[in-house]
């Protein structure tokens, strides 16, 4: 048996969880004061994830923001990184294209969160 | 000299927001003057997501918050203009700026709203000891470097200050590569958001150090080292635990700043405690049909906040185009803080017909709280709370029905349970 | 090239020394070892223009002091620097005070002070309604003036250049030789000749001055620290506001500054570094300490920034003006500290009169032109005129640093003249853009951008005042 704690994000309570967990499964949670905190404490545990913000390069402008178009694994958010470092796109960028498909194998596509012209 | 019904200083969150509300409410003669080089003021660096959860029930970047006002402005066709900056402002509404194409201009307004937003503190402001090298930036202008031009200000990064942009810049330059040695926070709890400390500091493993400050910068030509010492109850160094740590950068997110040197060429009274406008619940300042909103007025967590009171001060400058100045004010009712609040915005109430939402902060962390809000001794409304924060900005409506009982102000206090 | 003359040091002294030899037919050089003018106790000090009252008479402070303070204005008016004759007072809290003021007064008119007065509570109180009501009485001086130190510096060196003279900036001198009729003066693998050298290397006039053997005087650095408070304070005091001398000095001062902010400062210290301008807690606690016993209601909260600045001191306290025991082509302008700022302008004429006496031929110049264009010309101008300016160049309807209202055209302008700025620090000494109450937090990115343009220089490659001080380590990806 393994206890880990953590502190919930679900609102601005930030309760202090305890998680408890078996051969890397979930036994109980608590600490939490809703539902949704239990749920957060048992995902965090399991398979945390985290949606990524970051910039692009744009050739011969500036930086291009862009983010996951849903939550990746928490764990390889440098390898992601790296992943979209090496690449440089080419104005016109518009909000909302996707400008990597499925990085790292993922399903998850990365979206231009401004347009650049 | 040209004449406009309705003049904006600031195309940020609050500018545009005001400028689509007062647009919708019937005005069609607007103008936006901002600085920049495009409209949405400091979203458009705030890269990171968490924006819009209240306005538009789903988590939007910086940026994309900000789309979703441009593209309103641009399908209402609400003219704006960049790169003008607003020089100076007069209590009548004679609006002075300066851009390339018109020179120095004047416009007389109808109406004007301020929309400026603020500014972050600087190292200046804290008197911290040392050089002055190279290496000490605010957390916004790291901002800046990294999310639009795409530079590193550094490589091992001491942050003072645990306000949210230092706690977004910690990630930040840590995905990008920086080391970022420790947070540093004077005061025992931190300013920042709790979604922000985990996902910012605790998943990256930087160590937040509560009652702590930098009592020493170090390094001729570029920062190499800081003096980290924590403090006591009166938040005063405590020698004996000074720590050096090695560093190239200190960044500071030590507070913001309303932005309020315009309000005050314009004579616009400030409060104190929050150094933006007095304004009543439509957001106008002392000065007939100057309006105010958005961090110039008061600094926000959260930018949904901001839309929403901008929306207040578009409609309040709509009204006031339309109806004019009115000869006979009704008698404005005082809004107060106290007991463990430290600020009320509107400050005041001009009438009694429409639900007002009370936009308060408080003085420190409290847990199983009260919050009541007064007339005299008589309790018009109370709400209990698990915890409160001085980093989460809190709010409370007051009904029409409530609103009748109100005769001589309103007070908002907090009350300990049981 | 072979120069008539060069000059060790672009301070304030240095620049008005070359300033004064472009108004002779004579091919003039000042060196430098920073990256910019002003670098060294020009620009950190009490940007005071001193009555001369305080240095004891026959020195050659108060005979030169009295005479920089006569000649400041016009010398200021000349460049386009700002300066007001706000007048000063020294104030006295109890007649052991007083005692020591009248014998300023006394010493005061000796020096050939005008306007002098000793006045009374109540006339003190009605010229600087916040002091504390613990005043007795004060020693006025109406001559007393404030200046930007470091716009006087950049001014006077722009001027030297449109006249001739050349600047050599990034050059510390490490090796002097006399050729028998000239200097070679070696800088890492530079070296440039001149017949008559000038030492106006102020903390390190002694270290210049040994090169060539004279090892008579040394150099001490004393340490003073200031705050500089916000623009919305600049009228708390009207007046330069000094305690009463002690043995341990002027004490703190308030000030009004040209620019319009107030200044507290300088503490006093001693010291043996020549770099170090640490700014100390203890120090800010003093200045705040002494600031509010001269006046309670002092808005020391407004604080903008705090820096710290050197004096260079001797041990006989007087300025050190003379040809070097060891060559008479060598002319010493060392020691020069306070009333040094006040003094520049005497300073300058009376080394030139040095070098005439050490055998410089000095025929008039007759291209000479005194007048240079304010720093500050642009935002000096109406609005009419402003936009006539925009209309040829509409850079300079771009504001770029928000809280001192500085545009684009004015940071080129900065980037382009005489001296040039290559560094932020530089443009901001040049513009005010960054010296406001956010200092430079939105524009400094722009301003860096600027420079990289302008000086075709990568944008990671500016600095922030030369090697060693960048900005950013290099692009994120």
């Amino acid at each position: 048996m393994e206890q880990k704690k953590l502190t919930c994000i679900v609102c601005p309570m930030g309760c202090t969880l305890t998680v408890t967990l078996d051969g890397g499964k979930v036994q109980s949670v608590s600490g939490n004061t809703c539902p949704r905190g239990a749920k957060y404490g048992e995902e965090e545990c399991t398979h945390p994830t985290r949606t990524l913000t970051t910039t692009m390069k744009v050739e011969g402008k500036d930086m291009v923001s862009v983010k996951s178009a849903s939550p990746l694994p928490k764990e390889h958010l440098f390898d992601y990184m790296k992943l979209l470092n090496k690449v440089e796109l080419k104005s016109p960028i518009h909000i909302g294209d996707v400008v990597l498909k499925n990085i790292g194998g993922t399903g998850i596509d990365i979206v231009a969160t401004k347009s650049v012209f | 000299m040209k004449q406009i019904e309705l003049l904006i200083v600031g195309g940020g969150p609050a500018g545009l927001a005001a400028a689509v509300s007062a647009y919708e409410h019937g005005v069609r003669d607007i103008l936006i003057l901002d600085r920049g080089d495009c409209l949405g003021g400091i979203l458009q660096q705030c890269i990171h997501n968490g924006f819009g959860l209240h306005k538009f029930k789903e988590e939007l970047t910086g940026p994309e918050y900000s789309y979703k006002y441009e593209q309103k402005i641009e399908e209402l066709h609400i003219p704006y203009r960049l790169h003008t900056m607003v020089v100076d402002i007069t209590k009548d509404r004679v609006v002075t700026a300066i851009n390339e194409e018109d020179g120095v201009f004047q416009v007389k307004a109808k109406a004007v709203i301020l929309a400026m937003g603020c500014r972050e503190r600087s190292r200046g402001a804290l008197n911290i000891a040392g050089t002055r090298p190279s290496g000490i930036f605010t957390a916004g202008t790291a901002q800046r470097y990294v999310n639009i031009k795409g530079y590193l200000p550094g490589k091992k990064v001491v942050i003072l200050g645990s306000g949210d942009i230092g706690l977004i810049m910690a990630r930040r330059m840590t995905l990008e590569g920086a080391k970022v040695e420790a947070v540093c926070e004077l005061l025992p709890y931190s300013g920042g958001l709790t979604r922000n400390i985990v996902q910012c500091l605790n998943d990256f493993d930087i160590p937040l150090k509560l009652s702590h400050t930098i009592t020493e910068i170090h390094g001729k030509d570029r920062v190499t080292g800081v003096t980290v010492c924590a403090v006591d109850e009166r938040r005063n160094p405590i020698p004996e635990t000074a720590e050096y740590i090695e560093c190239d950068t200190v960044l500071l997110s030590v507070g913001l700043i309303p932005e309020n040197e315009l309000s005050k060429s314009a004579s616009v009274a400030l409060d104190p405690v929050t150094s933006g406008a007095v304004v009543n619940e439509y957001r106008e300042t002392n000065i007939p049909g100057i309006f105010a909103c958005g961090n110039v007025l008061h600094v926000h967590d959260l930018v949904d906040f901001v839309s929403e009171e901008a929306e207040l001060a578009g409609i309040g400058a709509a009204r006031f185009i339309q109806n004019g100045e009115q000869d006979e004010k009704a008698a404005e009712i005082p809004v107060n803080a106290a007991g463990g609040v430290r600020y009320v915005v509107p400050q005041k109430l001009s009438s009694k017909n429409d639900p007002i939402k009370l936009f308060f902060r408080v003085a420190n962390i409290y847990k199983n709280v009260i919050i009541e809000v007064k007339d005299g001794n008589t309790v018009l409304l109370s709400r209990k709370k698990q915890k409160v924060a001085p980093g989460e900005m809190e709010s409370l409506v007051l009904t029409p029905e409530i609103l009748q009982k109100v005769h001589t102000g309103v007070t908002v206090a907090l009350a300990q349970q049981g | 090239m072979i120069f008539d003359v060069a000059v060790i040091g672009a301070g304030v002294v240095g620049g008005l020394i070359g300033r004064e030899l472009t108004k002779y037919k004579l091919s003039v050089c000042i060196l430098e070892k920073e990256c910019d003018v002003a670098m060294g106790s020009s620009r950190a000090n009490s940007a005071i223009v001193h009555a001369g009252f305080d240095a004891e008479s026959g020195t050659l402070k108060a005979k030169l002091n009295v005479r920089g303070s006569q000649m400041m204005e016009q010398v200021a008016k000349d460049l386009g620097v700002s300066y007001r004759r706000n007048g000063s007072l020294v104030i006295g809290f109890d007649e052991k005070d007083m005692a020591i003021i009248r014998t300023l007064y006394d010493r005061g008119l000796e020096n050939g002070v005008q306007g002098l007065e000793l006045i009374g509570r109540e006339r003190l109180k009605k010229l600087e309604p916040h002091l504390s009501d613990q005043v007795v009485g004060a020693l006025h001086a109406p001559t007393g003036a404030i200046i930007c130190p470091y716009d006087l510096t950049i001014s006077a060196v722009g001027n030297a250049m449109d006249n001739g003279a050349e600047l050599k900036l990034n050059f510390p001198v490490d090796k002097i030789e006399w050729a028998g009729e000239l200097f070679r003066i070696y800088s890492k693998d530079t070296t440039i000749e001149a017949r008559y050298l000038v030492d106006a290397a102020g903390l390190y006039a002694d270290e210049i001055a040994k090169l060539i053997g004279e090892d008579g005087f040394s150099i001490r650095p004393r340490r003073g620290e200031y705050l500089l408070l916000d623009k919305e304070c600049g009228s708390f005091s009207d007046h330069t506001v000094f305690r009463t001398p002690t043995k341990m000095g002027k004490g703190i001062l308030i000030t009004p500054t040209v620019d319009g902010n107030l200044l507290l400062g300088p503490t006093s210290e001693n010291i043996d570094d020549k770099e170090d301008t640490e700014v100390t807690a203890a120090g800010i606690q003093k200045i705040i300490g002494e600031a509010l016993g001269d006046m309670p209601e002092v808005p020391h909260r407004k604080v903008i920034t705090s820096f710290c600045g050197l004096r260079a001191t001797t041990e006989g306290g007087d300025f050190i003006l003379r040809p070097a025991k060891e060559n008479p082509h060598f002319i010493l302008a060392a020691g020069i500290d306070s009333p040094g700022l006040s003094s520049a302008p005497a300073i300058a004429e009376y080394v030139t009169e040095l070098l005439k006496k050490a055998g410089l031929v000095m025929e008039p110049n007759p291209k000479f032109i005194p007048l240079r264009e304010s720093t500050h010309w642009f935002r000096n101008l109406p609005n009419g005129e402003k936009n006539k300016v925009i209309e040829n160049d509409p850079k300079f309807g771009r504001v770029i640093c928000r809280c001192e209202t500085v545009t684009e055209g004015e940071i080129i302008d900065a980037i382009r003249r005489n001296p040039q700025a290559t560094t932020l620090d530089a443009v901001k000494r040049r513009t005010r853009s960054g010296m406001g109450r956010c200092q430079g937090g939105f524009c400094s990115p722009y301003i860096v951008e600027i420079l990289s343009r302008e000086l075709g220089i990568p944008f990671e490659e500016v600095t922030k005042s030369g090697k060693g001080s960048y900005i950013n380590v290099g692009k994120t990806k």
